[in-house]
């Protein structure tokens, strides 16, 4: 009796202690966590009152939404920065279009890379990693250097193959992986059985590479959108301007303009609801696969 | 035309045209670089940028200084992050993938805009801008660079490892020191190049922390380009193969591992 009352008391010790360990892990990544997001969070706080600039609290309100969606401030009459709204279109032009061609040419490529010897697969494989381990300013400045030395005038285009520079590598190997755990044969298979080599494409290839096209997609959307190094070099002077321009320029005028907070929170928001509903997808689908 | 369709048949050679556009759009500019570095507004060869370099002693302060930033930088996401990305991986969490998605989320703000709210941060609380400002606004920035690769690896991690070292004696220390730090190492060297590289070749950020008081290396290049105009682009060409040498040697410390597919992952 004495040694199993002893035996209970250590286990309860123990579970004591390992309790303790988890809070106070769990304590250490919230700790971290609202390090973190202390500066988006301002950014939200402040989205809801008039000032000029954050950490002056004027009191609640909506209006820099107002402000944002009707383009001038109905109680100041002053029209909204308009370059701000052009920088939000090129930005989603760019990204998109970045994105699509990216997509189509990672995966064409991706296709023929594992169709090839290995030793040439390599040496692509090796070129396809350098604008991933580029930083920003030096395949900002290369291409600067390239446009310039071939006469090209900077601007829309070139931002854009800019974009298709950095996106593609990531839409490779986004695809890849789908292509290696794909059979080989199916392609053939539909070939003998008398598909011509689009309708083996469209029919046999792409449904099985989509999941990987489609992940490589929104990563090059992503890395587009957030880009500043790259078109910082490659947009020229003729006031065209992506979002994260935008905001570097309007930083070192001075004041930022405050109805880029309103429009980061809703961006930050619509993230958020996205990424939950993607997870809640992804957690049914393993649900399903267990059962 | 029979010719074209026997050639598109060849699935190999689908990878022809992204091909080019490396060799157009990545290869290429590389190259002038090197061009451009070793040559003067003229197009004639010359060294003089690099002795330019050396013959500055505030240009090569500039550089050791970033490199030590971000040294530091590395450092302390290191010992931030290490803790955070075990803890995650070793706690039997109801929703692991949330607690790491946390972590990432942040990424998808704008970082110059984020860097900014910094500022204000800083501002509100009456701290002064400046070293401090911009050590904290880096880590800030790159955190989860580091915090990401090393969840990974511990998460991929056998853990009948660490239960074979427990009933073989092993105490706490020695699991971690003997099994889960040594097989954690890809992923603190990814994070470290993860976290290395971009913070050495940063330039805006250090401006916007600093409210113009610390240039590091990246805004010297930047600089060369913009207002310098034209007479300054092959001295910044050569700032640029300087930094470019920076880069290589850092990557081929992380040579073994698919780095890009752990970047690649992060979404």
């Amino acid at each position: 009796m004495q040694i199993e009352s002893s035996a209970m008391q250590e286990a309860r010790r123990r579970s004591r202690e390992l309790a303790a360990k988890r809070v106070a892990g769990q304590a250490y990544l919230w700790l971290l966590l609202i390090v973190l997001y202390a500066p988006i969070f301002l950014i939200f706080i402040f989205s809801f009152t008039q000032s000029k600039i954050i950490g002056n609290w004027t009191g609640f309100t909506f209006h820099l939404y107002e402000n944002l969606f009707t383009g001038y401030d109905a109680t100041t009459h002053v029209r909204v920065d308009p370059n701000l709204y052009r920088a939000v279109a090129f930005t989603a032009i760019i990204a998109f279009a970045a994105a699509t061609i990216a997509t189509l040419l990672g995966t064409l490529a991706a296709i023929g890379l594992y169709n090839m010897r290995s030793r040439a697969r390599k040496g692509i494989t090796f070129l396809n990693s350098i604008p991933m381990i580029n930083p920003d300013i030096l395949t900002g400045i290369s291409l600067f250097l390239l446009f310039v030395f071939l006469n090209i005038s900077r601007g829309f285009v070139t931002v854009l193959i800019a974009h298709v520079v950095f996106c593609t590598p990531y839409v490779v190997l986004s695809v890849m992986p789908r292509l290696m755990q794909m059979n080989p044969n199916l392609y053939e298979a539909a070939l003998d059985l008398g598909a011509t080599p689009a309708q083996a494409l469209k029919k046999v290839l792409l449904p099985e590479l989509k999941p990987g096209m489609i992940s490589g997609f929104i990563l090059a959307l992503t890395l587009s959108i957030d880009d500043f190094g790259v078109t910082f070099f490659t947009k020229g002077s003729n006031g065209l301007e992506t979002l994260s321009t935008f905001i570097y320029a309007d930083a070192r005028k001075g004041g930022l303009t405050p109805e880029l907070r309103p429009l980061f929170s809703l961006i930050f928001l619509t993230i958020l609801i996205l990424l939950i509903i993607m997870n809640i997808r992804t957690n049914k689908q393993i649900n399903k696969q267990k059962k | 035309m029979r010719k074209f369709t026997e050639i598109a048949s060849a699935r190999r050679t689908w990878a022809w045209p992204y091909v080019l556009f490396l060799v157009l759009f990545v290869v290429l500019p590389l190259l002038l670089i090197f061009y451009y570095a070793f040559t003067t507004p003229e197009g004639d060869f010359t060294i003089y940028n690099f002795i330019k370099f050396f013959h500055t002693s505030e240009a090569v302060n500039t550089l050791i200084y970033s490199m030590a930033i971000a040294f530091i930088t590395t450092v302390i996401c290191l010992l931030l992050g290490y803790p955070a990305a075990y803890i995650m991986a070793m706690a039997e969490f109801k929703t692991p993938q949330v607690m790491a998605l946390l972590f990432i989320l942040p990424m998808w703000i704008n970082f110059l805009l984020r860097t900014i709210a910094t500022v204000e941060l800083f501002n509100m609380f009456g701290l002064p801008l400046g070293e401090g400002a911009l050590l904290f606004g880096m880590c800030y920035d790159y955190l989860p660079f580091m915090i990401y690769p090393i969840y990974n690896t511990l998460q991929k991690m056998d853990r009948s490892l660490i239960e074979a070292a427990q009933d073989l004696g092993a105490n706490k220390v020695s699991v971690f020191t003997k099994v889960v730090l040594p097989l954690s190492i890809p992923g603190i060297y990814s994070g470290i190049v993860m976290v290395f590289m971009p913070t050495v070749s940063t330039f805006a950020i250090a401006e916007l922390l600093t409210h113009n008081k610390i240039t590091l290396f990246g805004s010297l290049i930047q600089r060369s380009f913009g207002e310098g105009g034209i007479a300054m682009w092959n001295y910044g060409a050569a700032l640029s193969l300087i930094m470019l040498i920076i880069i290589a040697a850092t990557s081929f410390f992380d040579q073994e591992n698919d780095r890009d597919a752990q970047k690649g992952g992060l979404l």
